[in-house]
């Protein structure tokens, strides 16, 4: 009963229902629109950092610190029996570091070089490439690296870099090739050459720095080796995401707010300028509990019309952009935003817009309990005289 | 004899103002019974409004005592005097109080609504108050597009729909002509005759005194006069 009566009141309302319905909807849009935006980036930049560089899982040296060039020089071992069995039945990749100096255009720039198998096919890098010519070493080199540096594919570069007696070598390589990736992690600041030909400038024979691994399960423990999850690895892009949500959030608190304004807004109206028909409602026996239900019925009622709204017009925009994705309109890497493709594809889970439905739902409802709480302390008699009981 | 309806005692109503008090009714003794034909007439300000809402169990009474149906109104719950007006009274009002975005049959379904009827049923009571009033081809209109008659009427058949033992209405024809006043009040008239029910209703209209059988006088918040008339 109580449903029909403020299902009859609302649309009777006419124009101001369907504005508010209207702007609930937008809400509800721009909630999931967003949030899709961001799930979307998380799913694109973690795919392309597994694809580019961790596959399922490294091990690391044990001293290997990211954050520390000091260390890096150190940062090696022999590679464990089991995991060296991985690589050759192409399972797991090795990857040795090494601190070097390059001098493009006389100058002088401190790189990390890595070494890595020319024939691995763990990782999209383009390590083809790598396969040394007679008395040439070939390296490959991210192209916003390249453009830093303002060199171009086909160019020699002196290389320098010290074995592990602490001497001294230098000699020139050759630009094999320059890939374009979208994952900055083995791009800034990094040359790859042939994992032999690195092992043999060092005079380390079967080290490595980090071991890359297919599968996500495996993480048998190795001396000396600290084996690191997918969770770990992606940390950084996962906080960063994280804030990044924070922040749009205030956005939509933004939407939120101004939907729940226009509610609570025609609530407290619609308690005003309502009071006689509430007096005649008490007086034809109807309870003020009922009646506080009716009004914030309404309210709701607002919020579930904006939902069947909203689907009219959001689910073949989501849909668009979903295919076609959003065009972020700058370079990614300029603001080193890791795996951050030219355009941005939404994901839409189901939990993404159920949770959207019910935040909007519960904010509503009690955003139209509030004002009916003065119906509670209405005199019947003040309301059929059209006036509020103090 | 005519079963007793509403019986009022020694009832006292005052209003505070300011730091005192304001009384609107004193020392009210009344009786009413089953199928009266009742106007409680005086000038504005003499309490008629207050008497009704009384009775009508929308207002509590200072002193005294008032019962209606058996029910003691001071005692009564808020929720219990919300059963007493589903169940047992009609209200019809001046201004009409119709619901503006319901259908005049929906206006008149309402109450049936509330007493949690069968649709089947109410369809049935709805079609049949309206043809009471005459407004069996308005039940599609909306309260915008009658008449201050037809309104009226409309509010007759919401106030009747459920066969209430009591109607109170106040002043139900200062807001209308000659024409339309007369109009209402035969229906009432009729409708009090054909179903039995009491009529209790304010006015200060002199046309109205004609249909009455019974006229109480109320002055200053005093009953002044209780008579019978037109051979009651």
């Amino acid at each position: 009963m109580i449903f029909k009566l403020a299902y009859k009141n609302i649309i009777g309302a006419g124009f101001r229902t369907w504005l508010n319905i209207f702007i609930l909807s937008l809400s509800y849009f721009v909630i999931i629109a967003l949030q899709g935006f961001y799930v979307g980036w998380q799913d694109d930049a973690s795919r392309e950092m597994k694809n580019w560089d961790f596959a399922g899982g490294q091990y690391w040296q044990e001293t290997y610190d990211p954050y520390d060039p000091y260390t890096l020089e150190d940062s090696h071992a022999a590679i464990p029996e089991d995991l060296q069995k991985l690589i050759v039945e192409g399972e797991a990749i090795s990857i040795l570091f090494s601190p070097a100096t390059i001098y493009p255009e006389r100058r002088m720039r401190n790189i990390v070089l890595k070494g890595i198998d020319p024939d691995q096919n763990l990782v999209e890098l383009p390590t083809k490439y790598l396969a040394d010519p007679d008395n040439e070493i070939n390296c490959i080199i991210g192209s916003g690296f390249v453009d830093n540096l303002n060199i171009k594919e086909g160019d020699y570069i002196v290389l320098r870099w010290r074995d592990k007696n602490g001497t001294y070598d230098a000699r020139d390589i050759k630009v094999a090739h320059v890939f374009s990736t979208t994952v900055l992690t083995v791009e800034s600041n990094q040359i790859w050459i042939s994992l032999p030909t690195l092992q043999e400038m060092l005079g380390l024979p079967n080290e490595a720095t980090i071991i890359t691994i297919k599968d996500e399960t495996y993480n048998k423990e190795f001396s000396g080796w600290q084996h690191k999850d997918l969770d770990f690895l992606l940390i950084d892009l996962t906080n960063m995401i994280k804030a990044k949500t924070i922040g749009s959030s205030i956005m939509y608190i933004l939407m939120l707010f101004l939907a729940m304004l226009a509610i609570f807004d025609t609530q407290v109206l619609s308690i005003f300028r309502r009071r006689k028909e509430m007096g005649t409602m008490m007086a034809m026996g109807m309870t003020r509990p009922k009646i506080i239900q009716l009004f914030t019925l309404e309210g709701v009622l607002h919020a579930v019309l904006a939902i069947l709204m909203g689907a009219v017009y959001g689910i073949p925009l989501l849909n668009h952009f979903q295919k076609v994705g959003m065009q972020i309109g700058m370079d990614a890497k300029e603001w080193g935003l890791s795996g951050l493709n030219d355009a941005l594809y939404p994901v839409y889970g189901w939990k993404l817009v159920v949770g959207t439905i019910i935040l909007v739902l519960i904010t509503v409802t009690v955003v139209s309990f509030l004002p009916t709480r003065k119906i509670a302390k209405l005199k019947p008699t003040d309301a059929l005289r059209g006036k509020m009981t103090k | 004899m005519k079963k007793e309806l509403i019986k009022i005692e020694k009832m006292t109503k005052n209003y505070p103002i300011g730091g005192g008090k304001f009384t609107a009714l004193r020392d009210i003794d009344l009786e009413f019974k089953k199928g009266e034909f009742t106007g409680i007439v005086g000038p504005s300000g003499s309490g008629k409004t207050t008497l009704l809402n009384i009775i009508g169990s929308l207002d509590t009474q200072s002193e005294g005592d008032v019962n209606v149906m058996g029910n003691s109104i001071r005692k009564l719950s808020s929720k219990k005097a919300a059963k007493l007006r589903s169940q047992h009274i009609g209200f019809i009002f001046q201004t009409y109080n119709l619901l503006p975005v319901y259908t005049v049959f929906e206006n008149v379904e309402f109450p049936l609504i509330l007493l949690g009827m069968s649709s089947e049923k109410r369809k049935k009571a709805v079609l049949e108050a309206l043809e009471w009033v005459g407004l069996s081809d308005k039940a599609k209109s909306r309260p915008a597009q009658l008449s201050g008659g037809e309104c009226q009427r409309v509010a007759i058949a919401r106030a009747i729909v459920k066969k209430p033992d009591l109607v109170l209405a106040d002043e139900p024809t200062a807001n209308l002509d000659a024409e339309n006043s007369h109009h209402i009040l035969k229906t009432m008239k009729k409708l009090n005759e054909d179903l039995g029910t009491t009529f209790i209703f304010s006015t200060h209209d002199a046309k109205v005194i004609q249909y009455l059988r019974r006229k109480i006088s109320l002055l200053d918040g005093k009953v002044d006069k209780d008579e019978i008339v037109n051979g009651g």
